[in-house]
């Protein structure tokens, strides 16, 4: 069942989900093993993938690891969002937003996947499950845009203060704007509101946004994401 | 002339800020948060002989007090701003005056949480300088017209995102109010999105296509069409095209800029 020398050694999975599940599979390796693999795995900078779980890493590549991550799970929406029926039946200015939304996503996406590959080890494609969002309603998209959104905001407000590197804290800073650009938008065509953009859901008396920590982020994206991620290494 | 004011003002923060430096930063700034007033009561020389004309535009990177203060300012432009939009007879009505509304609610909270913030770091907040909205007759009817009032208001949101987002690393020291400035700055970008899709723009920025229909906004867009991040052009490791990437990021502006920018309004 368990095979000792994966303990030390460390598996950058490619791209291809299949192929992984294929290593895997040949591997030998189950889910019992994996609590057990984990705590065999060097703490170091590189993200670590063991049997089917992925390890962001630590420090500022573990950060913008986490950033990756959330970028993953948004541009996969969205490209799924571009097939659906709503999509289709959208108005002129909903499908502009959904278009754009979905671009911008994907160029975060691409960037972080270049830019970490530059310096460290950049995680591996994310396997995301979405079985619980209906794409042919305008609702169930909607509000599952929003959801992201304001998600992704409160991430990046939380992340900034975890790194080290200003100049990643300016990417983090040049990005984190435009996905606050994305939530009022979308929350103003989801719900038709003129304050729905900025109310007190995501904003507070003091007019600070949400803020929030890997931990409660990730736990909320784990509903979207079936590649289970180790986030222990990242700085707290 | 107006930018001079400005400076003499910042350079009375800057003289402040000395004698904060001066004193216990270190044990006021982890006092933040707990609105602990910090009352300086120690000078040290070293810093005391630094050139107290030392202005914001002028230093490449400020303190934390001089952040705060200097983001004060933009507040209490844009607070005052929105205040007088919501004042002005007929201006604003329907959907828009409630948009003005919570935005101006959220602009005055700023101002207050800035002020509280720089005095829990045992530091006087600065004063709110005269504003001239029309900047110098440029914006003549800027609260007798919507258009004009909202076009305005764009361009005072889409600087303040990148104020904001130009500040960032002179707050790494203090993780408190690192986290603080990054809630305001994507409140800012809430506000900049909503604006600019009311009068018909994309709630985002394509290339550095200043979209206000004034030209005197031209800064504040200029350099927006940056597409080289951490030295890679995002560009070249995507499929998506120019336009879209350009809108995926918004650039940061520098203190002189931002001053450049806010000194139009300033009396």
């Amino acid at each position: 069942m368990q095979t000792p020398k994966f303990l030390s050694s460390r598996v950058v999975a490619d791209r291809d989900p299949s192929s992984r599940r294929r290593f895997l599979r040949t591997s030998g390796l189950g889910l019992a093993a994996a609590g057990l693999l984990l705590t065999g795995c060097e703490d170091d900078d590189d993200p670590v993938i063991m049997n089917n779980s992925v390890n962001l890493g630590s420090g500022d590549v573990g950060v913008l690891n986490y950033a990756f991550a959330l970028e993953q799970l948004e541009a996969a929406f969205y490209a799924q969002v571009l097939q659906g029926d709503y999509y289709a039946s959208a108005t002129a200015e909903e499908k502009q937003i959904l278009l754009d939304l979905e671009a911008h996503e994907r160029a975060h996406m691409d960037f972080f996947e270049a830019a970490i590959s530059s310096v460290a080890t950049a995680i591996p494609a994310l396997e995301v499950d979405f079985s619980s969002i209906d794409f042919n309603s305008r609702t169930s998209v909607l509000n599952t845009a929003q959801t992201f959104e304001d998600l992704g905001v409160s991430a990046y407000n939380g992340a900034g203060r975890l790194l080290q590197n200003p100049d990643f804290l300016v990417v983090a800073g040049k990005i984190v704007s435009v996905e606050a650009r994305h939530a009022a938008a979308i929350r103003s065509i989801n719900s038709g509101s003129p304050t729905a953009f900025a109310n007190s859901e995501v904003v507070d008396a003091n007019g600070l946004d949400v803020s929030r920590t890997p931990a409660q982020v990730l736990s909320m994206a784990s509903a979207f994401i079936i590649t289970p991620i180790d986030a222990s290494g990242l700085p707290q | 002339m107006k930018l001079l004011k400005l400076f003499n003002q910042f350079e009375a923060l800057a003289d402040a800020e000395i004698q904060g430096k001066a004193t216990t930063r270190r044990e006021a700034f982890s006092t933040f948060g707990r609105t602990v007033g910090k009352v300086a009561t120690v000078a040290l020389p070293l810093t005391a002989f630094m050139a107290p004309s030392r202005a914001f535009a002028q230093s490449s990177s400020m303190s934390i007090a001089e952040v705060l203060n200097f983001a004060l300012t933009l507040e209490y432009l844009e607070a005052e701003f929105y205040a007088m939009g919501l004042d002005a007879d007929g201006l604003l009505s329907g959907d828009t005056r409630e948009t003005v509304a919570l935005i101006s609610q959220h602009e005055s909270a700023h101002v207050e949480f800035l002020r509280s913030a720089i005095g829990s770091l045992g530091m006087d907040p600065v004063e709110s300088p005269e504003f001239d909205f029309t900047a110098g007759g440029t914006f003549e009817d800027v609260f007798n017209n919507e258009q004009v009032f909202l076009a305005v208001a764009q361009a005072f949101e889409d600087t303040g995102v990148r104020a904001y987002k130009g500040q960032a690393t002179n707050l790494m020291g203090n993780g408190d109010i690192l986290t603080a400035a990054l809630q305001i700055h994507s409140v800012e970008a809430r506000h900049a999105s909503e604006i600019r899709r009311i009068r018909g723009s994309k709630g985002w920025i394509t290339g550095a296509t200043n979209t206000t229909g004034a030209s005197a906004a031209a800064a504040v867009y200029a350099g927006e069409a940056n597409v080289t991040h951490l030295g890679v052009d995002a560009t070249t490791v995507t499929s998506v095209d120019t336009d879209h990437v350009t809108e995926a990021y918004d650039e940061p502006l520098s203190t002189q800029a931002v001053l450049d920018i806010a000194g139009l309004f300033i009396k």
